[in-house]
């Protein structure tokens, strides 16, 4: 067998042929000066050849494309940094035992949506028993005591609330990003738990559908869950790191 | 066109197991006002603008005024009463003069008797018949521009969303909407303003995911659309949201600006806001009263259940909450072509017959409220951002919508839980439902479900299993029910809750002009 694979390029129906397809949106009236631009700017993406296959107005001022060519950048595999899961996924009963073991007694989570943000879809996913993708959330989980704090609550509440349930892991969702409240909001919490609560603070994980598991640090939090996270794999989290913090071998 | 053959003594049942179940809440809005019902009062009694010298920010004078009032003596009484005594003692022309001495402490509010409370009663009764005379003069201003444009040429109608967080942009994107085909433009509030307990004022241009709901913004969007309408020859509606801490102030605003429909569910504020129950059948039970005034169509919000329970095996969920919605908007007044009730298209488009469930539920709610304005909401649940799927899916949600006679579509977009939909992505999604609309607009002429088919047994079950939940809520109680999660799988304990704090017991000798008023019309 040879080494995995360092260089690839996009795949349309041919290795190595480097097809993709895109489409865009410029603010000038449909006719062939707007295709002639919409080319322009293919070719400065780096597709070339790159032919504009459909374009139609949007009223007067815009015309919408459909673009498919083929790219010159090749992606090089071992510059790709991601964060890999580094815990197994556990099942619900076995997270259940594993906790049993480290902490000998339950393990308290609160969560919420912090600042204006009113969508508990994320956080609801996660914590209720509904769960999400066929996982069950949080609640389900016999070892897990939950405080879901619901929508749109402040920060010294969260820190209040962390404070008077003892939590081991404080959770928050954050879906509204406009003008970066996510960021903003999760640096607010995570700057006020260690102020208040210094190495004692619980775990922070924040989550949410815009977020980059590689901005924990930026973040001031421990984790970063972002979308199409289930609660199965926020379980195994939370093992893993009580482990980690208890010193016991995974 | 009955396609169901719904056995009409279970439909009769379905509807006075839903009449009980509301009786002890209806009671219960009766017997209460709130801090909102009593600011809605006076806005409609006059007051405008809002304390800018408020160390927290523009505070609305009707906030003052409420607050003050309550302080000193109570609003079980009502706040016409001590106002408009105070008014008068204090020789001040306007509300507003009296918030501004309010602000000042120059006010001491007291509940007048003998000759002073019926002074008061007389000088609140006629400023508050002249806000409902103005909401009046709006209906039938629509109802003329209406004969004058016209409505939409075909059913459904189109109804999207904008929400940028600017007004000034909202209207842009409002009037291209409009040309590009919608019949009906929402313009989503900005995320939290649910749970505000006042009213912003002025035009506003932050807001997050959305753009405050204020009285200008509406006047703004209203004169926008009316240009348009013209421009487009037939009269495009304007949508926004009675629901939250202020429910029935900004259903008075909807009055006094002429909007047309608005988002009024009985329930949603409590399971998915966290509003305390008492508070939100009170505003409720007001804010539909005023929307029957004013001839606005209400839009319910059963596609929500669907988002967090499962939307096959919640399905009956929906029907039992369309049947309250149905029964609470009667009581208030509200008549079966004002009731925009909802439902969604959000079942798993992995389960087997996913189609033909969504068929057969659609199908129901069409046969169940054969007047009603019934609005058909898009997938979001299941829309993953692939967005090639998410435009297939798109195209059976309007499939579905021609073929059960679906009133309002609520326009899906493959961007759904993704972005904010680009210009493009709005006009590629306008585009699949004029094909559908142009392919298939008029196929359920053809349509006819074998009567022992999938679609008809199951409706009937959905009804059943309707009909056993409503049974159960009547024994157990409708707030006993909400306590215990049977909504969308939230519990919410009646004493619990946002704005519990704003609820008061009304005195014996409550007076509230606007109220008697509005009681009368349902009359």
């Amino acid at each position: 067998m040879p080494d995995a694979k360092r260089y690839v390029r996009p795949y349309g129906d041919t290795t190595g042929d480097g097809m993709i397809q895109t489409s865009f949106t410029l603010p000038i009236p449909f006719g062939p000066k707007a295709d002639g631009a919409a080319l322009q700017l293919a070719n400065k993406m780096g597709m070339d050849p790159a032919m504009v296959v459909h374009s139609n107005p949007i009223g007067d001022d815009f015309t919408f494309f459909v673009v498919y060519g083929s790219v010159k950048h090749l992606v090089d595999l071992d510059e790709v940094k991601v964060v890999e899961r580094e815990y197994p996924l556990l099942s619900p009963t076995e997270v259940n035992s594993a906790l049993k073991k480290v902490l000998r007694r339950k393990l308290v989570v609160v969560g919420g949506c912090i600042g204006t943000d009113a969508h508990t879809v994320g956080i609801d996913a996660i914590l209720n028993i509904k769960g999400f993708a066929g996982e069950k959330g949080l609640e389900y989980y016999r070892e897990l005591k939950v405080v879901n704090l619901g929508a749109q609550v402040s920060v010294p509440e969260l820190v209040r609330s962390a404070r008077t349930e003892k939590a081991d892991a404080v959770l928050i969702s954050q879906v509204v990003t406009q003008r970066d409240a996510h960021i903003l909001n999760t640096q607010e919490m995570s700057a006020a738990f260690r102020e208040a609560m210094g190495d004692r603070r619980p775990l922070l994980v924040a989550g949410g559908p815009r977020f980059d598991p590689l901005m924990a640090g930026e973040l001031g939090v421990d984790r970063v869950f972002s979308r199409g996270t289930t609660p199965g794999e926020v379980a195994s989290y939370l093992v893993h790191a009580m482990q980690e913090k208890k010193g016991v071998a995974a | 066109m009955a396609l169901l053959d719904l056995d009409p003594s279970v439909v009769a049942t379905a509807r006075k197991l839903a009449a009980r179940a509301a009786e002890p809440v209806v009671s219960l809005a009766k017997a209460h006002t709130t801090v909102a019902v009593e600011r809605a009062t006076l806005r409609l009694a006059g007051i405008t603008g809002a304390d800018s010298t408020h160390r927290a920010g523009d505070v609305p004078w009707v906030n003052r005024v409420i607050d003050t009032v309550r302080e000193q003596c109570g609003l079980e009484h009502g706040v016409v009463l001590p106002a408009f005594h105070a008014l008068r003692e204090n020789n001040l022309g306007t509300l507003t003069e009296l918030a501004e001495a309010t602000a000042a402490g120059q006010i001491q509010f007291r509940i007048p008797t003998g000759k002073d409370l019926t002074a008061a009663r007389k000088a609140s009764t006629s400023a508050v018949s002249k806000g409902l005379k103005a909401v009046d003069r709006n209906r039938a201003q629509r109802d003329k521009l209406i004969t004058k444009w016209g409505d939409p040429a075909q059913r459904p109608w189109i109804y999207l969303i904008v929400a940028t967080g600017d007004i000034d942009e909202d209207v842009v994107q409002a009037q291209n909407a409009a040309r590009a085909g919608a019949d009906v433009i929402a313009v989503i509030r900005s995320t939290g303003q649910s749970l505000l307990d006042y009213v912003p004022e002025g035009a506003t241009h932050h807001g997050f995911a959305g753009t405050y709901a204020t009285q200008e913004n509406f006047r703004i969007m209203r004169a926008a659309l009316d240009d348009v309408s013209k421009e487009v020859g037939r009269y495009v509606r304007l949508t926004n949201y009675a629901s939250g801490l202020c429910m029935p102030e900004i259903a008075v605003l909807a009055g006094l600006q002429r909007l047309d429909m608005m988002l009024n569910d009985s329930m949603y504020g409590i399971l998915f806001r966290d509003i305390n129950p008492i508070r939100t059948f009170v505003d409720q039970r007001f804010s539909r009263q005023v929307h029957a005034r004013a001839g606005i169509i209400i839009n319910t919000g059963e596609d929500n259940y669907l988002t967090t329970a499962d939307a096959v095996d919640a399905a009956h969920t929906v029907t039992v909450s369309q049947l309250l919605n149905e029964h609470f908007a009667h009581e208030a007044g509200l008549p079966d072509h004002l009731l925009g009730l909802g439902h969604a298209f959000e079942i798993n488009p992995k389960v087997p017959d996913s189609f033909r469930l969504e068929l057969a539920h659609a199908l129901l709610a069409r046969e169940l409220f054969p007047d009603a304005p019934l609005k058909w909401m898009p997938p979001t649940k299941h829309m993953t951002g692939d967005v090639f799927d998410g435009y297939l899916l798109d195209g059976f949600f309007n499939l579905a919508g021609v073929l059960t006679g679906q009133s309002i579509l609520l326009v899906g977009m493959m961007t759904e839980a993704v972005v904010t939909p680009f210009l493009s992505d709005r006009d590629l999604a306008l585009k699949n439902v004029r094909y559908v609309l142009n392919a298939a607009g008029s196929l359920a002429e053809d349509f006819r479900p074998a009567p022992d088919g999938l679609i008809v047994k199951r409706a009937h079950q959905v009804l059943g299993e309707a009909v056993d939940l409503l049974a159960r809520i009547v024994d157990d109680g409708l707030l006993n029910a909400i306590a215990d999660g049977t909504f969308g799988l939230m519990k919410r304990p009646a004493h619990k809750g946002k704005g519990a704090d704003g609820v008061v017991e009304k005195a014996p000798e409550y007076f509230n002009p606007a109220s008697e008023m509005l009681e009368a019309q349902g009359a």
